[in-house]
């Protein structure tokens, strides 16, 4: 990443914090909303951006995080639909040119072809770890070693 | 039609209840296991248990056959995505989601999702029906955007004794039935407006009060 970007981050679970975490050492502006205040105990010492406790699913929350000045908008709260409902308020009422979300439910991927049209970036954890276990699964070449030939 | 609800509680089982009577057919949707068996009691739906947002419970539901989904639970994403989901995954045309937040009528909306909040619809029908006997019954209707309004016209109403072509209504308002000896006829410019009338009046939220003060010249 060039410049200082604006970055708001919904949800600070475990990943969420990660994200937060590295996103803010590379000198960005990093803003942060969880429901729980107690989430951003999850973020290091050095974490120097904002901390918003609050529902992101409101309007009031995400105006406070000035989404509207945002370069990128990255959703990954608990709750699968919060995510869809947060991730399309970025891109179609504050218009975030930069908008990712994380879909637990890979029954939900099913609508990843019209978030992709609005201009909504989908990952599904779920989905990913299932293709990098089979991988693995096939680099172990199970089976070829002759146990049961 | 077939519906399909999405929700619990009293409003729900008032509407299903309301459906049926009518003749449609209702499937409903909840997770709570226990709210799901007294519906089943009470209601002559089918009830299924599970998250309506989720497509696999939707599609078990029926709602790709399904004329109309209305997601009415107390949570406003899964509202949405259940909408959505219907809509984009299984075709549903008509899809209607509660707006618990009234700043998400117009969120829903721009996502391509219809909407209402019945806060919002409630608080217009209070602050309207408030101290005003004269005004006999209204009715918001098309999410609440639109108002009809039956008045009774007194002796003193500015527009007693005045023919309806030298009133001058404001834009997107309108006189839509005249009710005189229990007579309802459909006024035209040459009808003339009578103590006594009763009128059904057609209005929206923004020119109710201009409406009401130029016929029956009293302050909303």
């Amino acid at each position: 990443m060039s410049s200082r970007l604006h970055i708001v981050i919904v949800g600070c679970g475990r990943l969420g914090a990660r994200l937060a975490n590295r996103l803010s050492r590379q000198g960005n502006y990093v803003i942060v909303i969880d429901s729980s205040a107690q989430a951003f105990s999850a973020l290091s010492a050095d974490f120097s951006g904002f901390r918003i406790e609050g529902d992101a699913s409101g309007l009031r929350v995400l105006r406070e995080a000035k989404l509207d000045q945002a370069d990128l908008v990255v959703v990954m709260s608990r709750d699968d639909n919060v995510n869809l409902m947060v991730a399309q308020v970025a891109r179609l009422v504050f218009e975030v040119a930069n908008v990712l979300v994380r879909v637990i439910d890979p029954d939900r991927q099913e609508l990843a072809a019209h978030y992709h049209r609005l201009g909504i970036r989908t990952l599904c954890p779920t989905q990913i770890a299932a293709e990098q276990f089979l991988l693995a699964i096939d680099e172990m070449a199970v089976g070829e070693q002759g146990r049961h030939a | 039609m077939k519906i399909l609800i999405i929700g619990g509680g009293r409003t729900v089982s008032h509407l299903c209840d309301s459906f049926i009577s009518k003749g449609h057919s209702v499937t409903l949707i909840n997770r709570d296991p226990a709210e799901c068996q007294r519906l089943a009691m009470v209601l002559s739906a089918l009830v299924i248990c599970g998250d309506g947002s989720d497509p696999g419970v939707l599609e078990e539901a029926g709602a790709r056959g399904a004329d109309a989904v209305f997601a009415l639970t107390p949570h406003d994403p899964d509202n949405l995505i259940a909408c959505q989901a219907a809509a984009i995954g299984y075709g549903v045309t008509r899809v209607v989601a509660l707006a618990n937040d009234p700043e998400n009528v117009e969120v829903f909306e721009k996502l391509g999702v219809s909407a209402f909040s019945t806060t919002r619809i409630i608080g217009s029908l209070v602050e309207q029906r408030t101290s005003m006997d004269w005004i006999t019954n209204l009715l918001p209707i098309v999410e609440g955007r639109v108002n009809v309004t039956e008045i009774v016209l007194e002796a003193s109403a500015p527009a007693a004794g005045k023919y309806l072509r030298d009133l001058t209504m404001p834009d997107n308002s309108l006189i839509a039935v005249v009710m005189r000896d229990g007579t309802p006829m459909v006024p035209r410019g040459n009808s003339d407006l009578k103590a006594g009338d009763r009128l059904v009046l057609i209005t929206l939220p923004e020119n109710h009060g201009t409406v009401l003060r130029m016929l029956a010249g009293v302050n909303v």
